[in-house]
This record gives structure tokens, C-alpha cells and sequence, in this order.
């Protein structure tokens, strides 16, 4: 190699470093190689380029592998989403005055009663008591949560493992916003 | 048999009702044929491509039943593209034109669009059932006019389609007249439903058996639904999540316990492990569990559970059982017959919680079983000749280690001798899906010992065109293969047409085979359609015989090359 470019080594190709495969196909189709080129490619790159995003060596990634229904995949994708987390799942805290946030494991508790005294003893406050009419009313406080849509809502509606899904953050409103809630 | 006057031969005839059977009763001379196209009424199509409608009009007029099959099974894994085809409309419209008075119609891996749902409900006024599984193409829409219009509607069951959910009132649309249903199934709809409808559609509907619900039934409408239908055989839950020491729970347990009957569970598509001890008191009589849909269930919940349920004979199951729960299973289920364990992560390949020592306790502890579909992180020749001593009766085995590739981990070894052990022990096999590191010499052992082998599914195998050879060769009763990223190639696939003619149908997607190939079995088969699917548009521009071919389709057909395939695909 006369030339500084070096224009071989840093030529696109579809096969390992040193194969010298003839370009035949117009088209990139992976599944013509190997399985094993396949996971070498992905733990050293074949060109000078920068590959970026390429699939993490020990991962496959091939289409329609394994060979499972797109029903049930998009199925357990959802669920995928909610059930993740196993390592506590914290959400940031406010209420209305206070200086600064706090941060709560949802993951702690197992129902709303357990999850509201946490915050009445963390944050030396009276919340009350839940009911499906009128919210907490009667309370200077309510307790409230932004949900995966970005919405507000009222702590207390949704069945608890759902709560727990959905809660991005929490947000204890003071005063006459928090008796608001109570007339909607 | 010559003797006998029609009327004679069609009541014997009443008494065959496979579809094989009759197949074969109207080969044996014309007589037998007329007699038994007059009185056959349930007819299976396995692929929608290889006859017309106006011909099944025509040959059989008394038709009640119709199955029909689309898309290849490939369909499923996102191998064929969306628009390919296996519509259902021209099906419809053409029965719908007919004096066919349908009363059942199956159909799986079709296309259906509302405007066929519409045209079916309100043209066959005795119409009771509508099965549609991995179909999509339909809203809750089409569903609303079935509802609405089909008045002895004693079947709907929607298993594993992608429905486009208006959440319309679908479920209102059953008129107070409608008492009529056996079986109804959701569970697949992602949308809201309207509960009052639903409690009062089951209130009126005595003979209801089964009932699949989707997410957005919560526990509350569970337990009046329950009340209302503690004659439940099949029951599917959908959302089971609630606070154990609420009213409803309570209610719940006292409801469930009235169902004696319930031999059929699954659902749980929202579930909350810590409230499970309701439904103990029916687990004592299930003979088919589904929970391959409840990931949130696992670990000493779902093993207590299973506990409780000894006359399991089907288990759909997620691996997150893992193999100590499998363990559990071989203990507690001496009846099973059929085993799925679905991968919980199917997305990372590498993930999966059994291994080859689940699948051996299974195999000792239940040796009834037959048929197994089993997700698993590795396989070992060991086990898997284990497994063949122990369970000679499989029907049905299909293995999908993750890695696609991967050898037996303890030896390093391909599973030849493991896979080859299996289909000698099982002289019953009919079905086969390989998968791990495999040479051609699984294949020589496949054809020469499957010799029940009915559908063959192989991805990332073999070494040579041998490998398809000893297939083609020894499988006799082959209907079906695909293949997908071997390196068989136009040897392989032009040494025997006329064998295709024998087979419903033929897949290979990245194989070796060429255009040149594909189009000398189309030139000496006519009675084959061979599709070539090309999205890329390659075959536009480069029409060179050596090109290699991206994903071929070929099957037999009596009604030549399709009107409706689109562009990419090339019927040769």
C-alpha cells in the first residue's frame, strides 16, 4: 500500500477484516452472514467509520428472532415498561411552600394508607382521608400525582398497582387549590 | 358398497368428519364423490391461495363451515410484509352472492376488513360463529355490525389479532333479542368497553360457556359477571388487580367459588400476585392454565398456584417460571400433555430464565406429554436424548433456544445427536421447529426417521444443500417447510419439483437460492405458484438469473397465479 489512504482498510464491507468476499450484492442483507460474523462485527468495527448504535456484542438482534408473535411482543413491551424498576422505583416529591423535594421508593409501600402516612410523617402534615366523592376534602392538603400522559391527578382513584405504574411524580397542593380538587 | 341408495352412503358418511377422512371418501369412485360434496358442510382451507370461492361454491353447496388460512406462518414474525395479501373480502363476497347459507366461518393470519365484517353479518341469516385468530385489518367497527346484525351470534372469539380500537359502543350493539351466545372473546381488544353492557349481554346469555375478558374489565365487573355465569367452562381475566382486603375481593373469592365448572383459565393481563389465593378453590379442576400473558406473576406466588392445580393438561406459561417452577410443574402435574413456555423478554435474545433442566423434570415428572413449545437460554444432547427416553408420545416439538446458533454449552457440540434422538423416539412426530447450533447431520437423521413429519420450521442450520436434500427425501408426509438463513441453494431445490406438489406449501427466506432457480420449478411445475417477495425493488433493476433471492413463497394451487399480490412480490 503505496498509497497513505490506505483505501482497503477502510472499505465498507459486509465481511470479516481480511475475507475477501466479492461485492455481489447490491443490498446489505445481514442474515447472509453468519451468526458468529454477526456477533464479532458487533464487538469490533470492520471500518475506520464510526459505527454508532450498532447492537451490544452479547445481544442478537436479528429480524424476526426469536420467533415469537408481534401480538404478543407489543403485549409485553407494555408490560415491559410497567413491571420494570425492580430496584425501587423513586419519584420526586413537593409540596407546595417547602424549600426543597423530597424522593420516596414507591416500591415500600403497599396501598394508599401506608403511602399517605409515609407523607404526613415525612413532611409533618395532615392529609386525611380518601373518598371516591369528594377527594380529600376537608384537608388543607392534597396528595397528587402526574401520570405517564403528563395529567394531574387526584391520589386515590386508580387501583394501587396501577397507581404505581403510572406515577411519574408526586405533588401535595396546599390550601384553597387542594379543596378545588374536591368539587370536581 | 354399490348397492346401497344414496341416502344410505350419505348418513355413513355423517360419521366421518375428519377432513382427511372425507377427502378421501370422495377420491374412492364418482358416486362417492357426489354423495359426499352434497353432504359436506365443513370444509378446511390451509392456504386461501390454492382454490377459489366460486370453485368451493361449486363443489360443495350444502357448505355450513369454512376455515381458511392466509398468510404464511412466517407472517408472524414480521418475515412477510404487510399488504402481501390473504384477504378475506372477495371470500365473502362471493359466498355472499351464492345460496350458501355459512354459519361458521375460521379464519387465521387473513386480512379482514370491516367492510367485510359488515357484508358478513348482514348476509347469511343463520350465521353463528366468527373465530378470527392473528388477523387483523379490522375495528371494533366491523365487530359492532356483527354484533348488531347477526341474531343467533353464539360464537365470537377474537384470539391474538391487532384490532384497531375505536372504543365505540361494540358491545351495545348486541340487541336485547341477542340470548344466544356461547362464547365470547375480547381479551385481545385494547380499548374500554362498556361494562353495563357487558353485565347485562351476560345476564341474558344462559348458555354461556366462555368468556375471555380484555384489561379494561376491572375485578369489580369480574365478580358481578361471575355471579351472573357461574355456569363458566373458560374463563379469561383481564384485569385481576385490587386491594386484598376491600369489599370486592371479598365478593370475588364468594363469586369464583360458585364456578364449579371453570376448567379453562387465562387472562391475567393485569395482575396483583398477592391476591391469587381466590382462586384456588377452582384450580383443582383446570385442565388448561394460560398465564403466558401475566409477567407480573412469578416466584413463590405463581409456584403456589400451580400447586393447586393437578389435573393440568395444557400449560401456556412464561419462562419466568424458571426451572425450579418447572420443577414444581413435573411434581404437581402428573396429567400434562402440552407445555408453552413463552420468552417473558422477547425482545433480548440471551435473557430467558429455563434451560435444558426444566425441560428434563418436565419430562420425567409428566409422561403424557406430547406437545411442547419451549423458549430456553440453552440446550444440551444430553437432555434433550433424556427427554426423548422419557417422553416418546410427542406430536408436537418445537425448541427455540434464543441464541439462534448456539452448540450444547457442555460438550460445545452441535445438537444433531439431541434432535436426532428425538425424532427416533417419537414415531408420532408431526411437528418440528429446530433451532441451536446444527450441521447437516440432524437433517440426515430427520429424514430418515420422521417419517410422521407433517411441518418442519429449520432457521440458522445446516452446512450444505445435503442437509434439504435428506428432508425432501425422507419426509413422506411433509406439508409444510420453511427455512430461513441456510445455506441451501437451487441443488437443493430443483432436484425433486414434483415433491412440492405433495406439500401445502414452501418458505425460504436468505437462503442461497437464485432467480434462475426459483424460475426453473415455476417452468416445470405450473401447477405451483412461486412467489418471489422483494421489497427492496432489486429485482427490478437487476433481473440476472445468479441474483440471489430474498425471501420465495412457493405453493400449490389449483387456480394459478393470484390477481392481488402487490408490487414487490413476483409470481414467476
Amino acid at each position: 500500500m503505496e498509497n497513505d489512504l490506505n483505501l482497503k482498510a477502510t472499505e465498507l464491507r459486509l465481511g470479516l477484516p481480511g475475507s475477501d468476499e466479492p461485492e455481489r450484492q447490491m443490498i446489505p442483507r445481514p442474515n447472509k452472514r453468519t451468526l458468529s460474523d454477526i456477533v464479532s462485527e458487533g464487538s469490533r468495527s470492520t471500518t475506520e467509520e464510526d459505527h454508532q448504535d450498532t447492537a451490544p456484542p452479547a445481544k442478537l438482534q436479528i429480524v424476526g428472532w426469536p420467533p415469537v408473535r408481534s401480538y404478543r411482543k407489543n403485549c409485553l413491551q407494555g408490560k415491559k415498561d410497567e413491571v420494570e424498576g425492580g430496584t425501587g422505583m423513586y419519584v420526586k416529591v413537593s409540596v407546595d411552600g417547602a424549600p426543597y423535594l423530597r424522593k420516596i421508593d414507591l416500591k415500600v409501600y403497599r396501598s394508599y394508607p401506608q403511602l399517605l402516612l409515609a407523607l404526613e410523617n415525612m413532611f409533618k402534615l395532615t392529609i386525611g382521608a380518601y373518598s371516591e366523592r369528594e377527594g380529600y376534602n376537608g384537608s388543607d392538603y392534597a396528595p397528587t400525582y402526574e401520570d405517564r400522559d403528563g395529567d394531574w391527578m387526584l391520589v386515590g382513584d386508580v387501583p394501587w398497582e396501577m397507581f404505581i405504574s403510572s406515577c411519574k411524580r408526586l405533588r401535595i397542593m396546599k390550601g384553597s387549590e387542594a379543596r378545588g380538587l374536591g368539587c370536581v | 358398497m354399490n348397492y346401497f341408495p344414496d341416502e344410505v352412503l350419505e348418513h355413513v358418511f355423517d360419521f366421518i368428519t375428519s377432513h382427511k377422512d372425507r377427502n378421501s371418501v370422495s377420491l374412492v369412485c364418482k358416486s362417492w364423490y357426489k354423495i359426499e360434496r352434497y353432504s359436506r358442510q365443513r370444509v378446511f382451507i390451509g392456504n386461501c391461495y390454492s382454490i377459489s370461492p366460486e370453485r368451493l361454491i361449486a363443489r360443495f353447496p350444502g357448505l355450513k363451515s369454512l376455515t381458511l388460512k392466509g398468510k404464511p406462518h412466517f407472517a408472524d414474525f414480521n418475515l412477510v410484509p404487510h399488504d402481501w395479501g390473504g384477504f378475506v373480502y372477495p371470500w365473502i363476497e362471493a359466498l355472499a352472492k351464492s345460496r350458501i347459507g355459512l354459519e361458521e366461518l375460521r379464519l387465521k393470519r387473513m386480512v379482514v376488513s370491516d367492510e367485510s365484517l359488515e357484508l358478513l353479518s348482514k348476509s347469511f341469516v343463520n350465521f353463528k360463529s366468527l373465530v378470527l385468530v392473528s388477523c387483523e385489518g379490522f375495528t371494533t367497527d366491523g365487530l359492532a355490525a356483527i354484533a348488531a346484525n347477526c341474531r343467533f351470534l353464539r360464537e365470537l372469539d377474537l384470539q391474538e389479532n391487532e384490532v384497531d380500537d375505536h372504543r365505540g359502543h361494540w358491545l351495545s350493539c348486541f340487541p336485547e333479542s341477542c340470548t344466544s351466545l356461547i362464547s365470547l372473546n375480547f381479551a385481545c381488544l385494547r380499548g374500554e368497553v362498556n361494562l353495563g353492557a357487558l353485565e347485562r349481554l351476560v345476564s341474558r346469555s344462559p348458555n354461556l360457556k366462555s368468556l375471555r375478558l380484555n384489561r379494561a374489565v376491572p375485578l369489580d365487573t369480574l365478580q358481578k359477571l361471575l355471579m351472573r355465569a357461574p355456569q363458566l367452562v373458560d374463563l379469561g381475566i383481564g384485569s385481576y388487580v385490587h386491594d386484598p382486603f376491600s369489599e370486592a375481593y371479598n365478593k370475588l373469592k364468594i363469586a369464583i367459588q360458585r364456578c364449579k365448572s371453570i376448567r379453562s383459565l387465562s387472562g391475567f393481563l393485569e395482575v396483583a400476585p398477592h391476591c391469587m389465593s381466590a382462586i384456588y378453590p377452582i384450580c383443582g379442576n383446570l385442565t388448561f392454565l394460560n398465564l403466558s400473558y401475566a409477567p407480573g406473576l412469578h416466584g413463590n406466588k405463581l409456584m403456589k398456584l400451580i400447586q393447586h392445580c393437578r389435573k393440568l393438561q395444557r400449560l401456556w406459561i412464561l419462562d419466568c417460571i424458571g426451572d425450579k417452577g418447572l420443577g414444581v410443574v413435573a411434581l404437581t402435574c402428573k396429567e400434562l400433555q402440552e407445555l408453552r413456555v413463552f420468552p417473558s423478554d422477547p425482545f433480548e435474545a440471551g435473557n430467558a430464565a429455563v434451560t435444558e433442566e426444566g425441560l428434563v423434570l418436565v419430562s420425567a415428572g409428566c409422561p403424557k406429554l406430547n406437545s411442547l413449545l419451549y423458549f430456553c437460554q440453552q440446550m444440551t444432547n444430553a437432555a434433550l436424548i433424556t427427554v426423548a427416553k422419557n417422553c416418546p408420545n410427542f406430536i408436537r416439538f418445537r425448541l427455540c433456544i434464543l441464541d439462534p446458533i448456539k452448540p450444547d454449552p457442555v460438550t460445545n457440540q452441535p445438537l444433531d445427536e439431541g434432535f436426532g434422538a428425538i425424532v427416533q423416539s417419537c414415531k408420532g412426530l408431526k411437528r418440528l421447529s429446530l433451532s441451536g447450533l446444527l450441521t447437516d447431520q440432524v437433517f440426515l437423521y430427520i429424514g430418515m426417521y420422521a417419517e410422521q413429519l407433517e411441518m418442519l420450521s429449520i432457521a440458522f442450520a445446516a452446512d450444505s444443500d445435503k442437509g434439504m436434500l435428506y428432508v425432501l427425501n425422507g419426509c413422506k408426509k411433509l406439508r409444510k417447510l420453511e427455512i430461513r438463513d441456510c445455506p441451501f441453494g437451487d441443488a437443493a431445490l430443483l432436484e425433486d419439483v414434483g415433491k412440492y406438489e405433495t406439500m401445502r406449501s414452501l418458505w425460504m427466506s436468505s437462503c442461497e437460492v437464485t432467480l434462475g432457480g426459483c424460475k426453473a420449478v415455476a417452468e416445470k411445475m405450473p401447477s405451483l405458484n412461486v412467489e418471489i417477495i422483494d421489497e427492496s425493488e432489486q429485482m427490478e433493476f437487476n433481473l440476472d438469473d445468479k441474483q440471489k433471492v430474498d425471501k420465495m413463497y412457493l405453493y400449490r394451487t389449483l387456480v394459478g397465479h393470484r390477481k392481488d399480490a402487490p408490487e414487490y412480490v413476483w409470481i414467476l
